[in-house]
């Protein structure tokens, strides 16, 4: 407390003997009504940590007069929603992927759950639209290693690629460079015949026969005589226009000397049957689905 | 220079004054006269359309609402009459906001604030409210004297009070309770509220507004309209020198003398004011101010003192309208000896009426050509294109059609732009190849997810507008919308 207590001499009220460069703090007190709010607001507060569970304490916190929480409301607001959706996702469960296309109605649920899910677990790889990336496939095109029907992506979904599980879908790619069964020279020449057989443009020199020599003897095992490939082991067509880690010389090369082996990894278990149901209705739906 | 003083030679001033000027109670008296005819006309006429329109049909077919005015949350629709709006059409509603505001401007500028003095519901209200008051407690006088008595309460008095607050709150109960009506069928609902069954929502509405009108009219009264309203300080701005505002003529009142002397003075061929500071004026404004003190914001235009002042003008034999509606050039032009003009087809009010015209033309052109098949087009982002394993190229559309007719509607999508192009809708069996038809149920939209796909030979440009076509099957009825066809 200042020992001298000043008045302003233009407004005649008393200053606090506070001063700031030279600035004097006049004391103009709150209105009391003001005042008497801002206790009541303290008080509430107060009423407020006692009524609702508020402080923490070493395990747990406290719970309040009532025994409120906010979990519990949530989990009531959850078992309502589960309330006004059940039936709608109990005929889901039951339905065929293919009477859930039929009806549009239902179609709409799949699609909308479907498109949810997919976010949360598939879009890091094939990103949000699905349009995939390198090495990622794209889920709107037609082209499908392992199959594009509803089934076939269903049964994907649930046990993945190369995942580990025991009804995984398997099928490799071999290292024909790196495990020395073709030498560089051969590996540039079957380049050029994939690349013929896709209808893209060859090296100047290349050796169509020779090509096609070495094909026969290492790649129609998988990718058959007509190399339109083999969903069955997911060998890719190699004929069309969709190339998956791509189509340039160098990649081929790449691909031939090191083999490719993506992994997708297996659903079942992890998200339950009607939800990997709509999602295999959606990704059908995107519309490359056969 | 500021003083130092000691502390304990300071006086204590307690001169902060008092937060807020104590209120003082308004006595209006009633009154007869042209203005309160016309007030009592209005009255009747806006809580008779308030309280009864939700009970009004209007047949639409089967299935669909038959209230006139009915405005629909759950299904988002607003029903007026023959008008029916989606949310879509949202821009009805703007429309509706900007001729109200103008409309407003308008009165302003021709009557000052007429809003206020005749249409405000708080001022319809609280009119209502203080009829009650005077029908159950007496006129004026009689009010101030029971209020003041400092009698214990007699009974007479409390059974006065207890009438007349029970039928306050039953006008609101009645406000608030029509509120609701107007947001689910009429009948229905007052069925449900009375057997205890209707939704929570309504008996919460009809609580707050309830208590709100409660309050308003019959306690805050012209606080409301003269500590709590915006639109008197927002029309003192807008007003202009040409509105008619009630005004006090004093260029005819003053000097305000007795009705003896005003004749002796008139016998004497001397001036002499017509007013006779009767302060029958300030008795019956339900703001309780002095019109003759001048236009000032708290007037709320009601006509009232008008009507007070006629009527003693006419016992006294002077010409009435001493207060009337008036301004100020006027009061000059009169006191220069010129005949008062006045002035409503101006700048200012004809802007106003072409605003309103022009907004209401296109609100009423756009009604008159509102489709009732709506399509629209939302190009896929992600992927923006598709090529597929023949090299063609897809691009996938989420499209919505809005069906606002009453039946179920079969529609086909042709498209227009890329050449040699395939349409398909997921989801929908191909009954005609590359022409998709859906059924879209009656009063719904439906949102279909459409591949469009064409050979890349034949689209070389990057993008090309394409055109979806929504025909109605039966009515022949086209929708169109507009969007692009991309290559990767
Ligand atoms: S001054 Fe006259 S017009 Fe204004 S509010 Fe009072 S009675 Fe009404
Ligand atoms: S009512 Fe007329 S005469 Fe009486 S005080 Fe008012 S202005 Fe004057």
């Amino acid at each position: 407390m200042a020992d001298h207590t000043e008045v302003d001499s233009v407004s005649g009220t008393a200053t606090t003997g506070h001063a700031w460069d030279g600035i004097k703090e006049l004391n103009t007190p709150l209105p009391r009504w003001w005042v008497i709010t801002f206790y009541i607001t303290i008080v509430w507060a107060i009423g407020y940590w006692i009524v609702y569970p508020a402080w923490p304490t070493i395990s747990s916190n406290t719970k309040g007069l009532f025994g409120y929480s906010s979990r519990a409301d949530v989990a009531v607001e959850l078992a309502n929603l589960e309330k006004i959706r059940g039936a709608k996702m109990a005929a889901l469960a039951t339905a065929s992927l293919a009477d859930i296309e039929k009806d549009p109605a239902m179609l709409a649920l799949a699609r909308a759950k479907g498109k949810t899910v997919f976010g949360d677990n598939c879009a890091a790889c094939h990103g949000t639209g699905a349009a995939g990336a390198k090495g990622f496939p794209n889920l709107n095109d037609d082209d499908w290693l392992w199959g594009g029907s509803l089934e076939q992506i269903q049964q994907t979904l649930l046990y993945g690629v190369r995942s580990g599980h025991p009804k995984t879908r398997e099928g490799q790619m071999l290292a024909f460079g790196k495990d020395g069964v073709l030498k560089p020279a051969e590996i540039v020449t079957v380049a050029n015949y994939v690349r013929e057989l896709a209808g893209l443009p060859t090296r100047p020199g290349y050796d169509p026969k020779a090509g096609a020599k070495i094909f026969a003897e290492n790649c129609v095992a998988c990718h058959g005589d007509n190399a339109k490939g083999n969903p069955d082991v997911g060998a890719p067509n190699l004929t069309d226009k969709i190339w998956l880690y791509g189509s340039d010389e160098a990649t081929l090369i790449e691909t031939i000397t090191n083999g490719r082996n993506g992994v997708m990894p297996a659903w079942e278990g992890r998200l339950d049957p009607t939800t990997i149901k709509a999602m295999a209705v959606y990704v059908h739906s995107l519309g490359g689905g056969k | 220079m500021n003083k130092t003083v000691n502390p304990d030679d300071l006086q204590p001033v307690d001169d902060y004054g008092p937060l807020y000027a104590a209120h003082k109670k308004v006595y209006p008296q009633s009154v007869s006269g042209t203005f309160r005819r016309i007030k009592w006309g209005l009255m009747g006429f806006c809580l008779g359309v308030y309280y009864f329109l939700p009970f009004v049909r209007w047949n639409r077919g089967l299935g669909a609402p038959d209230q006139a005015v009915l405005i629909d949350f759950p299904n988002h629709r607003f029903y007026f009459f023959f008008i029916e709006l989606w949310p879509q059409e949202v821009y009805y509603f703007t429309g509706l906001l900007i001729i109200a505001a103008i409309g407003l401007f308008l009165m302003n500028a021709i009557g000052g604030r007429i809003w206020c003095g005749y249409l405000c519901p708080q001022t319809v209200w609280t009119d209502l409210f203080y009829a009650v008051e005077r029908l159950i407690e007496g006129d004026r006088r009689e009010r101030m004297k029971k209020d003041a008595s400092s009698d214990p309460m007699k009974l007479e008095r409390i059974s006065e009070l207890v009438l007349k607050h029970s039928i306050w709150l039953l006008i609101a109960w009645w406000t608030g309770g029509a509120w609701v009506l107007y947001f689910s069928d009429a009948p229905t609902l007052v069925k449900e509220l009375v057997t205890f069954q209707g939704p929570m929502l309504a008996y919460i509405w009809i609580a707050i507004l309830t208590a709100t009108t409660y309050t308003l009219a019959g306690f805050m009264r012209e606080q409301v309209c003269v500590y709590m309203c915006p639109w008197p300080r927002i029309q003192a701005a807008l007003t202009d020198e040409w509105a008619l505002n009630v005004t006090y003529r004093y260029d005819r009142g003053e000097s305000r003398m007795s009705v003896k002397k005003a004749a002796e003075l008139r016998a004497l061929g001397q001036p002499a004011g017509d007013c006779v500071d009767c302060k029958q004026c300030v008795a019956v404004c339900p703001t309780g101010i002095d019109i003759r003190d001048g236009s000032q914001m708290d007037c709320i235009q009601c006509g009232l003192c008008i009507d007070a002042c006629d009527t003693v003008m006419t016992k006294i034999g002077r010409p009435t309208r001493l207060i009337g509606y008036d301004n100020d050039i006027n009061i000059h032009r009169r006191q220069e000896g010129k005949p008062p003009v006045y002035k409503l087809v101006r700048a200012r009010t004809v802007a106003y009426a072409a605003i309103i015209a022009v907004v209401g033309g296109a609100m009423v052109y756009k009604l008159a050509t509102r489709s009732l098949l709506d399509v629209n087009v939302l190009h896929d982002r992600n992927p923006i294109a598709i090529k597929l394993s023949d090299g063609s190229i897809r691009n996938a559309y989420t499209v919505r059609v809005l069906n606002k007719h009453g039946f179920d509607r079969v529609i086909a999508i042709d498209i227009e732009g890329p050449a040699n192009a395939a349409v398909h809708v997921v989801g929908a069996d191909s009954v005609t190849p590359d022409r998709p038809m859906i059924v879209i149920g009656r009063d719904q939209t439906e949102e279909l997810r459409l591949l469009v796909t064409a050979p890349e030979e034949s689209n070389p440009e990057k993008s090309i507008p394409v055109k979806f076509h929504v025909t109605d099957i039966g009515l022949g009825v086209v929708a169109s919308a507009t969007d692009n066809f991309v290559s990767p």
